[in-house]
């Protein structure tokens, strides 16, 4: 029997820890002391890009490599930090061009490449609020978040452009610019937009960075609730510190570093880490333009020697599905730090880690609310399988039960309750953007409530229990079922959807839809994947429903409020529960 | 099993994943993750049922060259050739 523990020997670890997971040392922790890691700008200030790029380009490491992008048909290219300084000045510059204003928001819409980078990073140094969009979004969702962030600039390739959002255009009457690309190098002639390798070759070289501080918006993350729309989580710059120090004590990047963060940039681990994160320690940055492929994959991490590898769940699922074979035809001497994120990473994947690649999976927690990682098995711990780890220096976590009247009860080890974060961490978000109401509703005093059911053991770490709403998480990305639903309805023949997480051995879980039809349809294989299709074509691949049912009508309480929960039992064959409330008990 | 057929069966199985494939809008030569909207699981499950519905076995190995429309139906029309 495997054991619950995988102890950390010196001999296993190939460099000193930047964290030594001591008490000592968790005391001596401050984030002041940390803070010293920044720079700040020139006149004063804080600006995330700066703090990425500037001020690493301005020093020894001009000539380091800080991408190095691995093209779908095989090429590669490298950019140092001083030329991605020059060109993230022009994309800042080619904003400036058209009368962008610091403070306008900018929606990026890119699959992995350099665009993306200079989307990212030039439009925080030209001062913009920047929100990064997944792109398998289908034109709804996106829609839905261009709308609630008040857009006012977008970059896209041309033919995500001609996809998904020349559709959606006329909705949108605050999105003034469209910045287009080529994903073949070519020229756009797309009216009503701009090529933006035109624009950057009328910009120059240098910039002057926005004037931003730690307290200025930086970057909108839209994530998942139950109900209602997105919420548009507002980070600032300050999120720098929170970068920089789970960086260097949870992914343990050290300056010589080869670091794989494959995370989807439209995601906020995919802008956190895949992005910010390794350039605030002037690391080089493997990005993969393709899309995920078992034998690349492998041969990614031989041949780029990559040494920390931050990956997910449903990915190294994959990998394990595959075979072993496939991943003991290479070595991985390089190699030395590998971590998770996304969902809890089971036990058997850890242990496949170590089996299989030499190396235990380190799994961590954090949210888009938090900004940063929170908890984290770090390289200086034993790894317990199957657990999320310890809070990481300067955090302070606890089990908690939110009592009726809004205060709270501290819940010893082992007792499952909400898991909470005290407040404030310099990474944690300012606002879920025109929903005042909905942010207040995460805090309880000093506490922020992460809506993640979670215990702690009497070592301290802690486990993942589940999630106390109903939203849904398929290969580690948040899906509101209400954003599901919603585009179900549309179609002319439904009269209710309900939309569950089901269980998937690979994914975590898998959008399932259920619904009823209205009086003139009668179900037919033909209509259920019409049904599919629409939401396809309006929500993406990654949203929309994988399965879906057709009932004769769907549970409801007497109150009208779907029971989700119901449906979920239903299809798992588990015990109904309370059904006191359903409106129909049959 | 002529080049028409051959088709035929792949874009039903396409179909089957992605019920909003118009076959006539399609592209052949461009990359098909980009000319139908398939994630990760989608693309397996696609592979997944080309192998039910062929009776051809595609390595993992092979997965990568497998680009666009028209080099899939080629690779398999090599495949069924061999056996």
């Amino acid at each position: 029997m495997r054991a619950d523990r995988i102890d950390k020997t010196p001999a296993a670890l190939r460099v000193t820890p930047n964290w030594p997971a001591t008490a000592e040392a968790r005391a001596a922790f401050s984030w002041e002391a940390e803070a010293k890691g920044l720079t700040g700008l020139p006149g004063g200030g804080l600006n995330l890009a700066f703090e990425a790029v500037d001020r690493h380009a301005a020093g020894p490491l001009r000539e380091h490599v800080a991408l190095r992008l691995l093209f779908r048909d095989g090429c590669r290219r490298e950019v140092s930090y001083g030329e991605l300084a020059r060109l993230t000045s022009r994309f800042a510059g080619a904003l400036a061009g058209l009368g962008v204003k610091p403070g306008a928001r900018l929606f990026v819409l890119c699959n992995r490449g350099l665009e993306l980078y200079l989307g990212v990073l030039g439009g925080l140094k030209a001062g913009c609020v920047v929100s990064p969009l997944f792109s398998a979004f289908g034109p709804e969702p996106l829609e839905t978040r261009l709308r609630l962030g008040e857009g006012a600039v977008l970059l896209t390739s041309e033919s995500l452009y001609r996809r998904k959002v020349a559709a959606i255009r006329d909705q949108l009457p605050l999105l003034k610019q469209v910045l287009l690309f080529d994903d073949n190098g070519g020229k756009v002639q797309i009216p009503g937009t701009h090529d933006l390798r035109q624009l950057m070759d009328q910009a120059g070289d240098d910039f002057p960075v926005a004037p931003t501080s730690a307290d200025s918006p930086s970057l909108l993350h839209f994530t998942s609730g139950t109900t209602g729309t997105p919420k548009g989580a507002l980070h600032v710059h300050g999120a720098a510190l929170t970068h920089l120090v789970t960086a260097r004590y949870a992914l343990d990047l050290h300056p010589d570093d080869v670091f794989w963060c494959t995370a989807d940039p439209g995601w906020v681990t995919g802008t956190s880490y895949g992005i910010l994160a390794p350039l605030l320690l002037g690391v080089t940055s493997v990005v993969d333009c393709a899309d995920f492929d078992a034998v690349r994959w492998y041969g990614i991490l031989r041949s780029e020697k990559v040494s920390v590898w931050y990956t997910a769940p449903t990915a190294i699922r994959l990998l394990i599905k595959v075979g072993d074979e496939l991943a003991r035809a290479h070595k991985y001497p390089a190699l030395r730090f590998v971590a998770s994120v996304g969902e809890p990473l089971d036990p058997e994947a850890v242990w496949w880690g170590q089996e299989v690649l030499g190396l235990p999976i380190h799994d961590n927690w954090w949210q888009t609310e938090t900004g940063g990682i929170m908890l984290a098995n770090t390289a200086a711990m034993a790894i317990k399988p199957g657990s999320m780890g310890q809070p990481l220096p300067g955090i302070e976590a606890a089990i908690v039960h939110r009592r009726e009247d809004g205060s709270l009860e501290m819940l010893g080890d082992e007792a499952i309750g909400e898991l909470a974060l005290r407040q404030p961490w310099p990474g944690m978000f300012r606002a879920y953007l025109g929903q005042e109401e909905r942010y207040r509703r995460c805090f309880a005093g000093d506490w922020y409530l992460s809506g993640d059911l979670a215990r702690r053991d009497a070592d301290g770490y802690y486990w993942f229990v589940g999630r106390s709403d109903d939203v849904i998480k398929s290969a580690g990305h948040l899906i509101g079922p209400f954003e599901v639903e919603s585009a179900l309805l549309e179609h002319p023949a439904v009269a209710e959807a309900a939309v569950i997480g089901k269980p998937d051995p690979i994914l975590g879980e898998t959008v399932k839809a259920f619904v009823s039809l209205k009086g003139d349809f009668t179900a037919s294989a033909e209509l259920h994947d019409g049904l599919l299709a629409h939401a396809r074509r309006r929500l993406g691949a990654a949203v929309a429903p994988k399965e879906l049912d057709i009932l004769p009508s769907l549970p409801r309480t007497r109150s009208g409020k779907l029971m989700r929960r119901l449906l979920k039992a239903r299809e798992l064959g588990l015990p109904e529960g309370d059904t006191s409330t359903l409106e129909n008990p049959t | 099993m002529d080049d028409a057929q051959l088709r035929r069966e792949v874009l039903t199985a396409l179909q089957g994943i992605a019920p909003e494939v118009e076959p006539a809008t399609l592209r052949g030569d461009r990359p098909l993750r980009d000319e139908v909207d398939l994630d990760s699981m989608d693309w397996l499950r696609f592979l997944a049922a080309l192998h039910q519905r062929l009776g051809v076995n595609i390595p993992e190995a092979d997965y990568q060259q497998l680009t666009t429309l028209n080099v899939l139906l080629a690779y398999l029309q090599r495949r069924l050739a061999a056996g």
